[in-house]
């Protein structure tokens, strides 16, 4: 017999906080998609992706309807497009445009895997992806996009770093009517994960089963909720057991939903992503999280203590809900996307310094970042060269997905929808331009010498 | 399968025959009952035992949400699933 109280408490999280998941993500394998002529290549890629994600729509929003639990996003991500690209040469947006209209089709939200892994170096394929990036992004509306380019095995690779910087900008200027959206789906990572569910980072790793389903789950107002409840006479080890606990019922969720949804579509369940993704939504705020912990604003000093306490819990707790825990995991800190972040930066409490201090203990990086219009490329590129060596030298995962407001008129930019509001940043004046030219490689640290 | 059906409102005379007979207009039987008011909320979670696959089921979800909300009430049905996962190990 279920317990009466622990009834209503699930109802309250879905009624009242927002506890969702954040996505059901369907990995499918192109590899036999490969084709020398670009045009067939692309015929495959379409199709391939209409028979085997068909009917994830419906079988998501089935779900919801029967479960009672809303799931946001139904997502799609692919093997690298770079290796695609590699057999056939030719006009690389060819494949965006396939991946825009078949997850259209398909009616998906986001589709992910326009990207390159060139942490060592760069293969001609990935050269001509990468180059397609900004145009690929301005002429297609849900294709996203992420290169890997560093590792803590492999290092960091500077020319990718350096061309990079330059991909973003021209990204966002290609699509600067429309707030400079195209690159709010680009990522740029050190030590990308191969089953990520979570865009814009998603694509499906070599190393992957032909399709797979992946689940990312979310609840940062459970967890918020869960700590108010608890009342501020509470120890911070006390917090962190109740943080654990509220993570084992939300990713127990996660676990069922995707062990459902794999059985109705015939495909074996990948991972639960352990991360609690916020959204613009009032209250669904990481940074919320912190300033219930006892912070007066989030950005201020205890922050990055609270955020590593926090991605800790959540995935101590997370680690025994799931028979395969995999992806980010991690708290998000994205700035846009997150109401309590945007007030912390508006209030001055959280500067870009601070967030990068933060994005050493959790999960991902500078996430969803406006910066200045006239910011160089050359800044930015060092920007993503200080995330991912923070990223490399500690073993995990960092990305930067930064938006530079180029031509925009006022203090920030509006997105809609899931991705948010961001406040234009402030950014370090001084140049690291003659760093970033020189280009090679930062070689892998003493780290990846285990064997 | 198993749902769990709850139901909270402002409390009055009826809500429990209002819903039980619902239920049992649509072949959906009660196995157990709980029920308390609060401060004039009433609260009642029943389990209940029905027959239906994935359409009528999603339909019966639908049904019971727009009749609460006529009655002032708010209604969910949800598979047993989702609880016995979030709160057994």
């Amino acid at each position: 017999m279920i317990n009466k109280n622990d009834i209503l408490e699930t109802i309250k999280m879905i009624e009242e906080q927002n506890l969702d998941i954040r996505t059901i993500t369907m990995g499918i394998s192109l590899l036999d998609c490969a084709d020398t002529d670009i045009d067939k290549a692309c015929d495959k890629v379409y199709e391939k992706i209409v028979r085997y994600a068909r009917d994830l729509v419906k079988v998501g929003n089935d779900i919801s309807k029967e479960y009672g639990i809303p799931i946001i996003n139904k997502r799609i991500s692919v093997t690298p497009i770079s290796l695609l690209q590699s057999v056939s040469g030719g006009d690389c947006v060819k494949y965006a445009v396939a991946l825009d209209k078949a997850a259209k089709k398909v009616g998906v939200d986001f589709i992910g895997g326009y990207s390159a892994l060139v942490q060592k170096g760069i293969t001609k394929g990935e050269k001509e992806l990468i180059e397609s990036i900004p145009k690929a992004l301005s002429v297609t509306d849900i294709v996203c996009s992420s290169v890997n380019i560093g590792s803590t095995k492999a290092g960091i690779n500077m020319d990718a770093v350096k061309k990079m910087g330059e991909v973003i900008v021209e990204t966002a200027n290609l699509t600067k009517d429309r707030a400079c959206i195209g690159a709010t789906k680009l990522v740029v990572f050190c030590n990308a994960v191969e089953d990520n569910p979570f865009m814009a980072g998603a694509f499906h790793g070599i190393s992957e089963p032909e399709v797979v389903l992946n689940v990312g789950v979310s609840g940062p107002n459970v967890v918020r909720n869960a700590i108010k409840d608890a009342g501020k006479d509470k120890s911070m080890n006390e917090l962190a057991e109740i943080i654990k606990k509220t993570a084992f019922k939300i990713t127990r969720m996660g676990q069922l939903v995707g062990s459902i949804a794999s059985e109705r579509l015939n495909v074996p369940f990948g991972i639960v992503d352990l991360s609690l993704a916020p959204t613009p939504a009032v209250g669904d705020s990481v940074a919320y999280i912190l300033e219930e912990m006892g912070l007066e604003k989030c950005g201020g000093p205890g922050s990055t203590a609270c955020l590593a306490m926090l991605n800790d819990a959540v995935k101590k707790g997370g680690v025994m809900a799931s028979s395969s825990v995999g992806g980010l995991s991690g708290a998000f800190i994205p700035v846009s996307e997150d109401a309590g972040m945007i007030e912390a930066v508006n209030a001055g409490s959280l500067n870009l310094e601070k967030l990068e201090a933060m994005t050493a203990v959790c999960s991902v990086g500078l996430d969803m970042i406006v910066v200045p219009g006239d910011t160089s490329s050359e800044t930015i590129s060092g920007i993503i060269a200080d995330e991912a060596a923070i990223g490399m030298v500690n073993n995990k995962t960092t990305a930067v997905r930064i938006i530079p407001a180029i031509d925009q008129k006022g203090d920030v930019l509006e997105f809609g929808g899931l991705l948010g509001t961001g406040p234009i940043m402030n950014v370090s004046k001084f140049s690291c331009s003659d760093m970033i030219n020189r280009g090679g490689k930062i070689p892998a640290p003493m780290q990846s010498l285990k064997n | 399968m198993r749902a769990i059906i709850s139901v909270v409102g402002k409390d009055r005379p009826g809500i429990m025959a209002l819903v039980s007979t619902e239920c049992a207009k649509r072949n959906v039987n009660i196995v157990d009952i709980s029920q308390t008011v609060l401060q004039e909320l009433f609260t009642m979670i029943m389990i209940t035992e029905l027959d239906k696959n994935g359409d009528e089921f999603k339909e019966f979800v639908d049904y019971m949400k727009v009749m609460g909300e006529k009655e002032g009430l708010s209604i969910n049905v949800m598979h047993e699933d989702i609880f016995n996962a979030m709160h057994k190990i």
